[in-house]
Order: structure tokens, then sequence, then C-alpha cells
């Protein structure tokens, strides 16, 4: 009898829950395997019978088209492979530039949002919700056929100090040549940030340790400007200004920020910086208001209040809504393409793909590329979010 | 798991309909239309007007297949395409036939698994600038600012211009005609480049066609033509020979107005070409009426340039290399027989 009984409780091989789940397992994974091999074969046996070729070999020939702004060396001669390159460095350029002006901007309106002056808490609702609201490639085109194309041309520009233009063909400003000795100002401000992050890593210990405070801001002040203001004057300033001058139809020499830049980067600033002011204003509302009271009544500022109970706490709650937003922002970047602002998508998707006609590995390569450039964010984002996630003790 | 059955079969079908290639007339007469792909709007080649209807040079291409096909050539479905749409369109499917100011090369002949079906305008790239810039050749140009449409050969030609004249230059690509104009009414740039047809149709859509000059300049050679898919033979003869027909009918002095007399009592070309004699539409598959229906409906090659493009349109664009080879041109059609 025990012996049927011992039989009956280790079951078959089949029976056995954990194997059963192993072989169903087994079989999904070769099942899926399978659909996506045939899938790719499919396509790839079909293209060639149709005589679309396939392969990553366009990436080395001779591209033979010209690309408006790059910000390496770049000219018709070059490959499809360098296109990728310019456009990739285009769409980072604009994707970082307007990042970090729409999380200024986001910032400035959210707190605004309670601020005890009717008339900037009234500025913040209002972007807040015109920029929030009107779709952005609306935005974009206002900035670029309503706003900026109706700058004068080249020969009437606007000029400030006859060194800086504006015009419709862009904003035009002197460029820095560096000269001999140009190095030691350039180790001044590297010196200056240094110094600054020890002060203030200074100043928090001895504020913990003592209670008594630091004027860390106005002291960075003075170091963030008068080291490298020091090392000017001592090296002779080793600079020389190129400047942009009108010649024959453009201004020539100096720095050229495009249109096309200046109109994308202004409505991806003003709509992402409209959510993100709204993630900021959840961020504090989400902070009891008994923790403001506390701060009160221990006679805390009210700026130090913001600065010490309210934004850290507000913190964990912004971080994961601004991980998104950043997201967002570098994916509708992509509509650069409306106004012909040479990003990714515009140079390799656009140009690329019509002038090869390779579209299956230009699309892949193109969404391989927003899946690590916003997988990069993600993580960078997760790990400052871990850092200002509330420390239970 | 019904569902997830459901969902692999259709990424199945999705996976393998990529490789159907039923035959496209066969497909055509069943909808009971050609499927055409347009430009977004260029005038006297494909352009909306306010009813909705569409009319142009390339799309009387699309009325002639349809006309050859089904007898009728309103039959048209119109699928407006950007430059950077048109051949993925053409080769998933989407559309019939791509009668889009398409330039015909050598790099879409082989590479893209389409083929052209012949040629309905020889074109040329030129350029355009604002008159108060007193330019009066191509090569004063350096350092211009060029818009051009995104997509386009004449992207490469500009590049090539420029470099082989050691001049230098911008360029400023969008994506649709209209914004290419739209740039260079702004003052975004001093020349819009394009083939020069087009460049007559952009000129007549500015707020003062007379601020613009079209430059003498021509850069290249640019043969527009109907494109179809590789790999259906039967197919691609129809769409050549309908373009043919129009091309021929011409020839044979054939127009929309002498078209039953000729098809009743013309001489044996005539005849051959309208059916009454031979079997020219058969061989095609098609109904032996064909290229009557075409020249009755669409007209003749003639008919069609002076509406669209020439005399009796706003462009006033010249016959050129688009005559008759007999007439000074190099518009030939082979013979039907």
């Amino acid at each position: 009898m025990s012996d049927h009984r011992q039989v009956s409780s280790s079951p078959s091989f089949f029976n056995n829950p954990r194997n059963r789940s192993i072989i169903y397992q087994a079989l999904l994974i070769l099942g899926l395997g399978y659909f996506f091999y045939s899938i790719v074969s499919n396509t790839l046996a079909n293209m060639e019978a149709r005589g679309i070729k396939s392969g990553y070999d366009f990436l080395f020939t001779t591209a033979g088209f010209d690309i408006l702004m790059s910000l390496i060396p770049y000219d018709a001669t070059h490959t499809y492979g360098r296109t990728f390159l310019v456009g990739l460095l285009n769409t980072i350029l604009v994707s970082t530039i307007g990042i970090i002006l729409a999380t200024i901007v986001g910032f400035v309106m959210g707190v605004a949002h309670f601020s005890h002056n009717l008339l900037i808490r009234k500025v913040a609702v209002i972007y807040i919700e015109i920029f929030r609201n009107i779709p952005l490639l609306l935005q974009v085109f206002f900035w670029y056929f309503a706003v900026l194309a109706a700058l004068p041309g080249a020969r009437q520009s606007l000029s400030l100090g006859e060194v800086i233009f504006l015009n419709v063909r862009g904003l035009y400003f002197p460029g820095l040549v560096a000269q001999t000795g140009a190095t030691f100002v350039y180790a001044a401000i590297a010196v200056a940030i240094t110094s600054i992050y020890l002060l203030r890593r200074w100043a928090k210990k001895r504020q913990d340790r003592t209670g008594q405070q630091y004027p860390v801001f106005s002291t960075s002040l003075a170091i963030m400007f008068g080291l490298p203001l020091m090392a000017l004057i001592f090296t002779g300033f080793p600079f020389t200004f190129d400047i942009p001058e009108l010649k024959g139809f453009n201004f020539r020499g100096g720095i050229t920020v495009i249109p096309e830049l200046m109109a994308l980067t202004l409505a991806l600033t003003m709509y992402t910086g409209a959510f993100i002011a709204e993630a900021v204003r959840a961020g504090i509302q989400a902070v009891p208001h008994g923790q403001t009271e506390a701060a009160r009544s221990l006679g805390l500022k009210e700026r130090r209040i913001m600065q010490l109970i309210i934004v850290p706490q507000a913190m964990r709650v912004i971080v994961p809504l601004l991980n998104s937003e950043y997201q967002s922002l570098v994916k509708n970047s992509t509509l650069a393409t409306a106004i012909g602002y040479p990003d990714l998508f515009t140079v390799f998707v656009g140009t690329t793909l019509n002038q090869t006609g390779q579209a299956i590995e230009i699309v892949f390569m193109t969404m391989a590329v927003y899946f690590v450039v916003n997988m990069t964010i993600s993580f960078v984002m997760n790990r400052f979010n871990t850092s200002v996630a509330l420390v239970e003790r | 798991m019904k569902r997830m059955i459901s969902v692999i079969a259709t990424g199945l079908a999705l996976g393998l309909s990529f490789g159907a290639q039923a035959g496209t007339l066969e497909d055509a007469v069943k909808r009971g239309s050609v499927s055409c792909g347009v430009s977004t709007g260029l005038a006297g080649f494909s352009q909306k007007d306010e009813n909705g209807k569409w009319s142009g040079l390339d799309v009387d291409v699309c009325r002639a297949v349809a006309a050859a096909v089904l007898g009728d050539a309103d039959k048209v479905q119109y699928k407006p395409l950007t430059a950077k749409e048109r051949f993925t369109a053409l080769q998933s499917g989407e559309i019939d036939v791509l009668s889009r100011n398409t330039t015909w090369t050598h790099t879409r002949d082989t590479s893209l698994g389409l083929n052209f079906a012949g040629v309905n305008y020889y074109d040329g790239q030129g350029f355009m600038v604002s008159k108060d810039l007193g330019v009066k050749s191509a090569l004063e140009l350096d350092g211009a600012a060029v818009c051009i449409q995104a997509g386009t050969t004449t992207e490469l030609n500009l590049a090539d211009y420029f470099r082989a004249n050691g001049i230098t230059y911008k360029a400023i690509t969008f994506d649709t005609s209209d914004q290419t104009r739209a740039g260079f009414e702004s003052g975004r740039c001093d020349v819009l480049t394009s083939d020069q047809s087009q460049l007559y149709a952009l000129r007549i859509g500015l707020k003062d066609p007379s601020a613009a000059v079209v430059l003498p300049e021509v850069i290249s050679k640019e043969p527009l033509g109907p494109v179809v898919r590789q790999g259906d033979d039967a197919w691609f003869n129809i769409v050549r020979w309908s373009l043919m027909a129009m091309v021929e009918a011409e020839f044979l002095g054939i127009d929309s107005s002498s078209v039953d007399s000729a098809k009743a009592d013309g001489n044996p070309s005539q005849k051959r070409l309208m059916g009454t004699e031979g079997d020219a539409g058969e061989k095609l598959g098609i109904s032996a009426e064909w290229a009557y229906n075409i020249v009755k409906q669409v007209g003749n090659y003639s008919e069609s340039f002076e509406r669209n493009v020439g005399q009796g349109s706003p462009l006033k664009i010249a016959r050129g290399l688009n005559a008759q080879w007999n007439n000074g041109g190099i518009m030939y059609s082979s013979p039907v027989r």
C-alpha cells in the first residue's frame, strides 16, 4: 500500500508541473522564434524577387547631397553613413538644448504658479493653458512661418552694435577664435567649477555641524566670473572675434543659428515646458501644507522653506514625470521634418531613404537610435530618481 | 487562446501579403478603379480644383490607364504623395501606378524594384531667383541659400553643379513644393531650384509672379514618367502603351473630336490603334477599344499638353523637347502593329 502512495505522490514526467511549464515555455519560444524568422526571411525573399536591394552597403557609398547644418565636417562627397552621424548629432543638439530650456521654463512657471503676486500667478496659468493645448506641429509652424519668417531680409537685418545680426536667415553672432594662451582660460573655468563644488560641500557640512550659514551663492558667483576674468587679464585676452559680415547674398563668418533650429527649439521648449510646469505644480502640491506651516513656525524664510522643505520632497513626484517629458521631447524633435531642420529623421529617413530606397534598413536604424537615446534618458533619470526618493528610516 | 491565434494569423498574413504579387490588372478590375499616386499639388501636372476634381498632365496618364483598363477615365482613385513617400507607396502596393513628375534614373530603375513605363514630359532642372537680386546667371549664385524639395534628384544635381563650378551654397530642404515656395517667398532663401516646368508652376503661385525670374541655365536631364512595380509585366505593358497611345494618336492626327471618324473610316494605322483592325487590345489583355477610350475621354498627347501646361493653361510652356519627333521634339511612340 505504501508503495502505491509513493508512486501517486511523485507524478510522471509530463504531469510534473515544473516540467510542464518548462516544456510550454520552450514551445512558446520556438514558436515565436519561428514566427519572426519567417517574417524576416519572407521579407528578404520577396524583396529579392522584386529586385529591391537590401543590406547595409549603402552606408559606404557617396551621398551626393548637401545638408544645411552639420556639427562635423560634411559635404556632398561624404557617405550615407556620415549623413546618419550628421543627422544624429543634430537631433542630439536640438534635444539637449530643448531639455535644458524646457526644464528651466517649466520650473520657473511651475513655481510661479504659487507666487503671492497675482500677475505672476496668472501669467503662469495662461502660459500653461495656451501651450499645453495647441498641437505641437502647429506651434512649430507658428514659430517658423509666422514669427521667424516675418523677420527682415539679409540686407535689412536687425543688428545689435553691428556685431550681432538677426534676419530671416537666422541669428548671427561673433565667434571666438582661440589664440595661444587660451588653455589657461579653459583651465581657469575648470578650476572655478571644481572649487564651487567643493565650497558647497564644505558649506553644507559646516552648517550641519555648527548651524552657521555661509553665503554660498554670492561666493560661487564671484569665483565663476572672477577666476576666468583674471586668467583673461593675465594672458592678455587670447581670443579674437570672428564678426559676421554681409558678403554677397548672406552673412559670412561668426556663428549662425539657423531659423529652423530656433523655431524647433522654441516650439519644443514652450510645449514641453508647459507640461513640466504642471509636473512641478503637482509635485509641490503633493507636499502637505503642514510641512510649510511647520517650517514657518521654525522661523524659516519663505525662500528657505521652498529650498529646504518643499522642493526636496516635491522632487520625488516631479522626477518620474520629467523622465517621460524628456523622452517625449526627443521623439517630438522629429517634427523637424516639417520645417526642414536637418535632424536624424529629416536627413536619414527623409533624404537618404529616398535616394537609396532602402526603407527597411533605414527605418530600423532610426528606430534603434530613438530607442537607445530614450533608454539612456530613462536610465539616467531613474538613477536620479533613486537619489531623490524618500529615504525611509 | 482564440485571440492569440487570430493575432498570430494576422501577423502571418501581414508577413505573407508582402509577397502577394497578384495581377495588378485583375485587382484594378475587381476594385473598379485604378489607384494612382500623384503629387500633393503642382500646377499643370496634378492639382485638385475647388470641386475636388483632379487635373494635369500626370493626372491624364492615370486617366488614360483607367480609360484603357475600365473604359472610364473617371474611375481613378488619387493618392496625393510627397516626393519622399512616393516609392514606398508603390512598392507596398498602396497604388497601382505612380504618375508624379518622377525622374527616370538608373538607381530608381534598378534598385527600388520599380519600372519606368515611359516618359510623359522631358524636363531639366533650373533656378528661380527674385528679380531685385539682379542675377543673370546661376554662376553668380556663390554663397546663396537655395530652397529645394526633399527626396528629389534636384538635391543631387544641385550639389553636383555647385561643386563642379567651385561655388558654395546653403541647401534648405522642405517636404512639399508649397513649403518650398513659402520659404522662397519669406526670403529664407535667395534661389528656388526645381525642374523647370515646376518653376513656372510655382512662379504662378507667388504673390507677385513678376518679382521672380527663371534663370536660363538648365543643369540636368529630367525625363519624367509613370512608374509601376517590377514583376508584373502585363500591367507594365498596359501603362506603357496607354501613354504611347496618346503620343501615337497625336502622330496619327487623331484627337478627341476626330476619334469616331478615325475609328469608322480612318487609314489602316488609325484603325489599328482604334481597335477596328488587328488585336492590339487583346494582346494587352484589355478591351479592343482601349486606345479609342483614351483618346475619346482624355485626348491625345497634344491636347493633354496644351490643356494642362501649354497655351490653354496659365503656365504657357512651349512644346520644346516635348513636341513630336517630326516637329523638332523627341516625343516618339513605337508603332502599334
